[in-house]
């Protein structure tokens, strides 16, 4: 009986997984499929999507732009996420908790609202429909994430590491540069790359701040208003691709990281 | 140190603080502000008025689509919250800690994905002529209209929210000190009472927390409604839209965003009390 429970959770499991990506398994096998609606069966394999997609100069400009915003964002994010993680973890003030609060909230404020918000505000401070107001909103919306990777790393540090640094005269910032940095290097990676796909893939607030300035996901947006359209998910698959290559080369650097750190922090013991 | 401490607090504390309150804060303090402000000659002009107020709040469009998005998103939460719970107990009980890691992984996998792709796949899976209805022809069944239904709406909920969720209820019953459930075994509880009596009484944070989520997620969204559900009825998400782009008239459709704002807060204050309140 309990065996039988035991096989129907596998079962079960295996089926969420099912669900969590056949819609990423189906648009990756439609992006190749010659027929412009996606239905079955199959008509056959062809390549036509990729080429309108890397055809329309809209969607070459899209991706320009999404990278555009996406690198300054990533590193913006990850230096304040950094500062703030940083803060919660080290000092004691009044108003702490709201300041935590105030850094960790935006992800949970729907996206429509953020945009709304956004647009109104940066309109009067005439930043509405430019590229930095997509940057601007994106960078609130990804630094919480940034913040809770890092802090989780220091949460493994070793008092004694920071202490012992400015026993030996290093001021607070030799510390932190030389310290506390190297040892969450692993993290600010993984907050770089995480922010970075947090902003390649955010489409709401961008379509009301970036004016004519679409991004990937707007444009995709527009597509999806638009009548039926394989380019979608040749554009989805590309996208995913590059960012599961991104996040596999992030592991790796970090795997590396891991080993030696392993082996440093196993010597003395 | 103290002092030192002081000092090296401020080029740290106050980026992060400056950029959230110039970007953060002050854009929603703004929406409530402009929430009272005029339109004339499509340009915003500052005044207090409460007509937005008195306009939204008196339609009984408004009030129909409030209701229809909080029935929506209690119902995404809820059936999200019972999908992924298999799941999780089969993944934080009965798998070894290297599958449960490797799984936990592959949870994270959407998050690379744009929601707007998987929506837009979903449609081939649920119209008239497609996927699913295809396999069900091959059954012998009936087609069933999927796409643009409430039913729609709800698969593309729990596509939003399902990882995430298995995510937070998989770690929080993984917690779960399992010489409580062992001493329920070895009293003679049954599986069902077990898990009626320990699993779920000590994973209920987790499993509020993952409704909330997907509550907030659901209330929100607004792809899924549109793509999935056909856009009718509208949510408030699909109110704000068509209010802010076809209408220009922002002051309504902050009105709109602060009522669901406090929706969220008012849900979020009961769920946080639900999931870390003390047990009668």
């Amino acid at each position: 009986m309990v065996r039988l429970a035991r096989w129907f959770g596998w079962g079960y499991t295996a089926y969420t997984f099912l669900f969590i990506l056949a819609p990423i398994a189906a648009s990756l096998v439609f992006s190749f499929n010659a027929d412009r609606f996606p239905a079955l069966p199959l008509t056959g394999f062809s390549t036509d999507w990729y080429v309108a997609t890397f055809s329309d100069p809209l969607i070459i400009e899209a991706f320009q732009r999404s990278l555009m915003v996406a690198v300054p964002v990533a590193l913006l994010s990850t230096v304040l996420g950094f500062c703030a993680a940083y803060c919660d973890y080290r000092f004691v003030f009044r108003g702490k908790s709201l300041f935590s609060l105030l850094m960790l909230l935006p992800p949970t404020i729907p996206a429509v609202i953020m945009g709304l918000g956004m647009l109104s505000y940066l309109s009067r401070i005439n930043l509405a429909g430019e590229i930095g107001a997509v940057l601007i909103s994106h960078v609130v919306i990804a630094l919480p994430f940034a913040m809770a990777m890092i802090r989780l790393r220091l949460a493994q540090m070793d008092d004694a590491l920071e202490e012992a640094s400015w026993n030996l005269h290093a001021s607070p910032a030799q510390t932190l540069w030389h310290v506390v940095i190297p040892f969450c290097k692993q993290s600010l990676i993984a907050a770089f790359l995480i922010t970075a796909a947090v902003s390649f893939d955010e489409f709401a607030v961008a379509w009301f701040v970036s004016g004519l300035n679409e991004t990937v996901p707007v444009r995709v947006l527009v597509f999806l208003q638009g009548q039926v359209s394989p380019v979608i998910n040749a554009i989805g698959t590309v996208v995913f691709s590059s960012s599961i290559l991104l996040v596999a080369l992030g592991m790796a650097v970090s795997g590396v990281g891991k080993a030696k750190q392993a082996g440093a922090d196993g010597s003395p013991a | 140190m103290s002092s030192n401490t002081l000092r090296r607090r401020w080029p740290l504390l106050l980026p992060p603080l400056l950029w959230q309150l110039a970007f953060f804060l002050l854009p929603l303090l703004f929406l409530f502000v402009i929430s009272f402000w005029s339109i004339s000659n499509f340009r915003l002009q500052p005044d207090l008025t409460l007509k937005n107020w008195d306009f939204m709040l008196n339609r009984s469009a408004f009030w129909s689509a409030y209701g229809h998005t909080w029935a929506m998103a209690l119902g995404a939460a809820i059936v999200t919250t019972c999908c992924s719970f298999p799941a999780a107990c089969s993944l934080a009980f009965t798998v070894p800690e290297r599958t449960r890691k490797l799984a936990l992984m592959f949870l994270v996998v959407p998050f690379f994905t744009s929601y707007l792709v998987r929506v837009y796949s979903w449609q081939a899976f649920l119209s008239d002529n497609g996927i699913v209805n295809v396999l069900f022809g091959l059954l012998g069944l009936d087609p069933l209209p999927m796409l643009n239904t409430n039913f729609g709406s709800l698969v593309g909920y729990v596509t939003l929210s399902l990882p995430l969720v298995t995510l937070v209820q998989t770690m929080g019953l993984a917690q779960i000190d399992r010489s409580l459930i062992e001493a329920a075994h070895n009293l003679r509880a049954g599986p069902v009472r077990t898990l009626f009596s320990v699993i779920i009484p000590l994973g209920k944070p987790s499993l509020v927390v993952g409704a909330l989520f997907a509550f907030i997620l659901a209330f929100g969204d607004f792809v899924a409604p549109t793509y999935l559900g056909g856009g009718a009825p509208p949510t408030l998400s699909n109110l704000i839209i068509d209010t802010t782009k076809s209408g220009q008239q922002w002051p309504r459709a902050a009105v709109v965003a602060i009522v669901m704002i406090l929706t969220l807060v008012a849900t979020s204050l009961v769920a946080v009390r639900l999931a870390y309140g003390r047990r009668k």
